[in-house]
């Protein structure tokens, strides 16, 4: 699973480049989320853009990978094309994150 | 001049893996856009097949590796409607679950890593149905095209 992670100020970004977060790789994308989270800052963002499709066994791997950052520490979700936005709504999900339109405006906000 | 409910079927196959339920859904959906299926009803298509077939893999086939799998298409003008084949486990209590909504005002631990499926699938569908024969289980997935959720 393709993940990328740059740190902006106090935010760690992590892209997924990937176009689905399925029952295919939901275990692979926790491990390395896992991977990319466990050090640094509290605050990590989630960039969905590229990410077209998402099915539960996904959905259940971005809640994981916020539960296993643990408590004190946040994850936000950022660029949900319509597909993955339609099952976070579906599910009620989309009120467990706080959601962001696009990654350029937190960054600015991030940098200060 | 007759109106047929159904203007266009197709059956495709395939193996309860999780790389060939991909390939599968991919394959699906192009085929429901050739049939100018609307783009909605094709995600949500994609959504509720993705989800049933993942049930297959995990469920009917938990004992065995790359059990068949036949989905079947149909195209109307007001909806889709897919048949899914399999000659596995069969549904416990031979009972769809319900799909309840899930509680999010909870604390982080307690956060719902699953359950997500059935939720999808009741919400994308307007009808669903189980039967359950010698030969394994027949679920019929019924989806509206003018649907807006």
């Amino acid at each position: 699973m393709d993940l990328h992670s740059t740190t902006h100020g106090t935010l760690n970004i992590v892209s997924v480049n990937a176009e689905r977060i399925d029952a295919s790789v939901a275990i692979q994308f926790k491990d390395a989320m896992r991977a990319l989270t466990e050090d640094g800052p509290d605050h990590v963002v989630l960039d969905l853009g590229q990410v077209r499709f998402i099915d539960s066994s996904g959905l259940g791997a971005i809640v994981a990978s916020m539960k296993q950052m643990g408590k004190g520490r946040k994850l936000d979700l950022a660029a949900l094309t319509p597909d993955v936005d339609k099952v976070f709504r579906l599910t009620r999900m989309d009120s467990v994150f706080d959601i962001h339109a696009d990654v350029s405006g937190i960054k600015m906000r991030a940098a200060g | 001049m007759t109106h047929l409910r159904f203007s266009h079927q197709f059956t495709m196959s395939s193996l309860a893996s999780n790389d060939e339920v991909r390939i599968l859904l991919r394959r699906l959906r192009e085929r429901l856009s050739e049939f100018g299926v609307p783009e909605h009803t094709c995600a949500s298509s994609e959504t509720v097949l993705a989800e049933a077939l993942n049930n297959i893999t995990e469920h009917a086939y938990a004992d065995q590796e790359d059990g068949p799998i036949e989905v079947s298409t149909e195209i109307g003008s007001s909806n889709v409607r897919f048949t899914l084949c399999d000659r596995g486990l069969p549904i416990p209590g031979a009972r769809l679950p319900r799909g309840k909504p899930l509680d999010t005002d909870v604390s982080l631990e307690d956060l719902p890593e699953g359950g997500f499926g059935w939720l999808l699938i009741r919400d994308l569908t307007s009808s669903v149905i189980y039967d359950r024969d010698e030969d394994g289980n027949r679920l019929t997935l019924t989806l509206p095209t003018d649907n807006t959720v």
